[in-house]
């Protein structure tokens, strides 16, 4: 085993391999999978019964509590897989540096974009400011 | 031959498909399509706070022969997605990873995205609203 040798025993202690993050990419989304399950089987049943609902109706909806609050956490929880997801698309699929950079970067920030929308919109139904 | 034009494997003229392989392929492409319908979810809650006007133009997009399309893409693709993530975190497991299991465990998940689909699909046809 001579990789096993090239290993200093600090960076086999460390564990985090050479991209220095050990499994916390693979860990966040295994546990954003998990958060998901629930959390898209109640959206799918909500938009099932918000199906052509008026505008008041959905925000109603949208600002009672418990839809609130379980909107939030599947904002978040979606666009977290989501942006962890198509970085390993990109990484797979895109070949040139340049490309891959910027794939890399613009995928980041409008999955973080998207979710301060999402979330700011919930939040503003919900406490009446909008 | 130059390295760079060498087949690569999988060489997908003369590949042999099998349902493994397309389940996984088609996992990343839901994946992908899902981010994509991601921002029709932000653009719906955005709406929803800003104006009855920004709310009546995603209805009509979503009541449109082309929304109505897109959304039957993204009920597929998230209930896909939903049932084969349950497949990914239980090979995370250590479990059903034999070859028997992986097809088993394949049309299971096609079998449940299309049970899926047919009831949330049913569900908004007969109108199940509150």
């Amino acid at each position: 085993m001579a990789a096993a040798r090239l290993r200093s025993p600090v960076g086999r202690a460390i564990g985090l391999g050479s991209a220095k993050e050990g499994v916390e990419h693979w860990w966040l989304q295994r546990v954003t999978a998990v958060a998901l399950v629930p959390l898209t089987l109640w959206f799918v049943i909500s938009v099932v019964r918000l199906s052509s609902a008026d505008i008041d109706t959905v925000r109603d909806w949208v600002g009672r509590p418990l839809p609130a609050i379980l909107l939030v956490l599947l904002l978040i929880a979606a666009f977290w897989h989501a942006s962890l997801g198509l970085q390993v698309v990109i990484e797979d699929y895109v070949h040139t540096d340049l490309a891959k950079l910027g794939l890399l970067i613009v995928i980041r920030l409008a999955c973080f974009a998207l979710a301060v929308a999402g979330v700011i919109a919930v939040l503003g139904i919900a406490f009446g400011t909008s | 031959m130059r390295s760079a034009d060498r087949p690569i494997s999988p060489h997908l003229q003369i590949y042999r498909w099998q349902l493994t392989s397309v389940l996984s392929i088609l996992h990343r492409a839901a994946g992908v399509w899902l981010s994509v319908g991601t921002i029709v979810l932000v653009w719906w809650l955005v709406a929803a706070a800003s104006s009855p006007e920004a709310f009546d133009a995603v209805a009509e997009f979503l009541d449109s022969w082309l929304g109505m399309v897109l959304l039957l893409g993204w009920s597929v693709a998230l209930f896909y997605h939903l049932c084969n993530g349950i497949r990914h975190l239980v090979w995370d497991t250590g479990h059903g990873l034999d070859l028997k299991s992986t097809y088993l465990g394949g049309w299971l998940v096609l079998g449940g995205t299309a049970v899926l689909t047919l009831i949330a699909w049913g569900a908004v046809i007969v109108g199940w609203a509150d």
